[in-house]
């Protein structure tokens, strides 16, 4: 107005407050929000602090150096094409393939990622498949003039030939333990796939012949030991923040025929390209099958279904992270419900296993809390998304790529901080989401959606790396450098135990009991039960009073 | 300057949405500035139309920057509305990145919707704001209310 009034001299007082009025609010807003993320940031910070959870890399697997080591893949089905990617080495067609998705489409990294891969240092000496068309893929792709792949026609002539230092176990499941111990007796190392074993008798053979070579490395295809989120969720555990874990829900919802073990037939396959009384094994006896071959999951007689196949996997996930051991019983049901083409193995299982024992710590009075039901809930007709699910009195843990922990709200360890609203039960206490920067202890809906969404990769220190890659470095540097791979045969031991139980309970209809003391399923008089397990039908009529 | 002949009323009424735009682009900036663990990655690796160019941009090499470009132009967008500085650029800055935010989950039939606090199609809240700020380009205010009115004063006083 005046301009006597104005300090700025050709500006009046009127002019100030229209050009600058707005100044102090910008510093408002901007205080604003540095105080609201900055009191969110103190309220994770003590959060985190008091629950002082720490995602926990083990100690990186050694070095790669030294002399190459020598490999042998048996088996190079879909799975041994998988792993020899892994160890560094793609078929043809495969880089052709993802060459030309990479031309498609430049974010396809998978070429990319395949290139980047550390090499491993090994050389790849030999390959046994009993189907023409996979052997000759093999060496068509991998066989060079400086490194000449030798094809053999059967396990033992590769692993007694001298040639090979390691073999890869991708085969289908009735041959897993009798081509590693063969293996380790010629004085092999082995890495084998889940499951480890595909009957009884054979996962304590196993074990006596492991343990008769305690210089070999024996290494169980479980590779989401190497997930970084299950690293986190042992570090939960072991600061008991859940509490007593009463129940644990794992689950696999699969709908589509390829998850239900459709396996597409090689157009090539025929009884002249396929050794098929090698592919029979200790099978029973059968006339060629094409079904059979490609399609061997599907029957007890090669393969073991969901509990084999699927369960391991669960139940491995959890005993890595809580270290239960072997259940003291397990109930099994389920049927053929969705798959009704002829196989003899369960599409829908559902089975339950007693650890009466067993106790993740309590935060009660001594004595109250003891005992936990591990559940697996499967169906190959729906993908419903149902998460695993850790249980206990003081909070949820909910397991995937990303981890997600709640406080119980009638939980007595953090009952103080949820009276105080320091803990609010409805949002995480904390969150390990890959696709975040960091970890966060207060999240929002949205952060929950998207780490929810799928995007599945295994981190390592903020890295996108393949859990296979790392699981087989880890028993490649065992070999090398000496030490322990993650799993092992006590692990392998536990999980082949389990899931023959559940397979059992599934095919009696019975509850199955486990003699800790004696290391045995406890059968009933004259039952042989690797008779049941390995019975080629989908059930098997014991007379409980025999 | 375009000849704009507004009521003091109308002068007001855009202020007022220049001073509410500019806020909330600021307080978006400031939030996300403060969140060291704040990322653009979830959101845009979820894209689901134009997806190769979001997900180009949450690249591993990339994502850092588009995050510090990202929270450097909702708080320079929102400074300069709020203060009334260079608004039309500043207009032009908000639009582009609304635009963005819009393009990777636009509310499109068969385009998966993410978390939102109510219902739309095609037209949700990102496109209304960024044709708010189409309007307050037209209508620049920033010398009715802002630092440039203090400019224009003193130009008119010593023209």
């Amino acid at each position: 107005m005046d301009k006597q009034d104005s300090i700025f001299g050709k500006w009046s007082r009127r002019d100030l407050l229209k050009g600058l009025g707005s100044l102090p609010l910008i510093g408002g807003v901007w205080y604003a929000g540095a105080k609201v993320t900055g009191n969110a940031k103190s309220e994770k910070s003590f959060l985190l602090e008091t629950l002082n959870i720490k995602a926990s890399p083990p100690p990186p697997s050694g070095p790669m150096s030294g002399k190459p080591i020598r490999l042998g893949i048996i088996g190079f089905g879909i799975r041994g094409e998988q792993l020899c990617r892994a160890l560094g080495f793609a078929t043809t067609e495969w880089l052709d393939e993802m060459k030309a998705n990479a031309e498609k489409n430049p974010k396809d990294n998978r070429l990319k990622d395949f290139l980047a891969q550390e090499n491993l240092n090994i050389r790849l000496t030999g390959v046994c498949d009993i189907f023409d068309a996979r052997a000759e893929k093999a060496l068509r792709s991998f066989s060079r003039d400086d490194n000449k792949i030798k094809r053999y026609a059967s396990h033992k002539e590769m692993v007694n030939s001298g040639e090979v230092d390691a073999v890869v176990i991708a085969t289908p499941d009735h041959w897993h333990a009798p081509m590693a111990m063969d293996a380790l007796n010629a004085g092999v190392n082995v890495y084998v796939e889940k499951p480890m074993t595909h009957n009884i008798a054979e996962t304590y053979a196993l074990r006596d012949v492991v343990k008769a070579n305690p210089r070999l490395v024996f290494a169980v295809g479980h590779q989401h030991r190497q997930t970084q989120s299950f690293l986190t969720a042992q570090d939960v555990i072991s600061k008991n923040i859940l509490g007593h874990v009463s129940l644990i829900e794992t689950n696999t919802n699969r709908n589509d025929d390829n998850g239900a073990w459709q396996y597409e037939i090689h157009p090539e396959a025929s009884p002249s390209t396929i050794d098929w009384k090698a592919f029979l094994g200790n099978a029973p006896e059968a006339p060629f099958n094409l079904e059979h071959f490609f399609r061997w999951r599907k029957w007890w007689a090669y393969g073991s279904g969901l509990s084999g196949d699927l369960l391991t996997h669960d139940y491995d996930r959890v005993n890595c992270i809580l270290k239960m051991g072997i259940p003291a019983s397990v109930t099994a049901s389920g049927g053929i419900y969705t798959h009704r083409d002829g196989r003899n193995v369960p599409d829908v299982l559902q089975v339950n296993m007693e650890f009466p024992e067993f106790t993740t710590g309590s935060s009660q009075e001594p004595g109250k809390e003891r005992g936990m039901t591990f559940v697996y809930s499967a169906t190959l007709g729906n993908q419903f998304d149902r998460g695993t699910i850790f249980m206990g009195h003081d909070g949820s843990m909910e397991l995937g790529n990303s981890l997600t922990v709640y406080a119980d709200p009638r939980s007595t360890k953090h009952n103080q901080l949820i009276k105080d609203g320091k803990i609010d039960p409805y949002v995480p206490v904390y969150q390990y989401d890959p696709a975040a920067n960091g970890t966060d202890a207060v999240t929002s809906a949205t952060a929950k959606y998207f780490a929810n969404k799928g995007l599945l990769w295994t981190y390592r220190d903020g890295k996108r790396v393949d859990s296979t890659f790392l699981h087989l470095r880890e028993w490649l540097s065992c070999i090398r450098n000496g030490g322990k791979p993650s799993c092992g045969i006590q692990e392998g031991f536990e999980e082949a135990i389990s899931a023959h139980m559940a397979g059992l309970s599934y095919k009696i209809g019975r509850r199955i009991d486990w003699d800790a003391s004696s290391e045995k399923i406890i059968s009933l008089p004259g039952e042989d039960l690797d008779a049941i397990l390995l019975a080629n039908t989908e059930k098997v009529k014991v007379d409980s009073m025999a | 300057m375009r000849n704009v002949n507004l009521s003091q009323a109308q002068k007001t009424g855009l202020v007022l949405l220049r001073l509410l735009i500019g806020w909330h682009f600021l307080y978006e900036g400031v939030i996300k500035l403060y969140n060291p663990s704040w990322t653009a990655r979830g959101y845009l690796l979820s894209a689901e139309f134009l997806k190769p160019v979001f997900v180009f941009l949450a690249d591993d090499g990339l994502i850092g920057i588009v995050d510090s470009l990202n929270i450097g132009l909702l708080i320079i967008v929102g400074v300069m509305l709020m203060a009334g500085l260079k608004t039309s650029w500043a207009a032009i800055g908000g639009m582009l990145l609304l635009a963005l935010y819009y393009l990777a989950h636009p509310p499109f039939t068969g385009v998966t919707q993410g978390p939102a606090e109510g219902t739309y199609w095609i037209v949700n809240k990102n496109l209304i704001e960024l044709a708010a700020l189409y309007v307050l380009y037209q209508f620049p205010t920033s010398t009715s209310f802002g630092v440039e009115a203090l400019f224009r004063k003193s130009k008119i006083e010593t023209a």
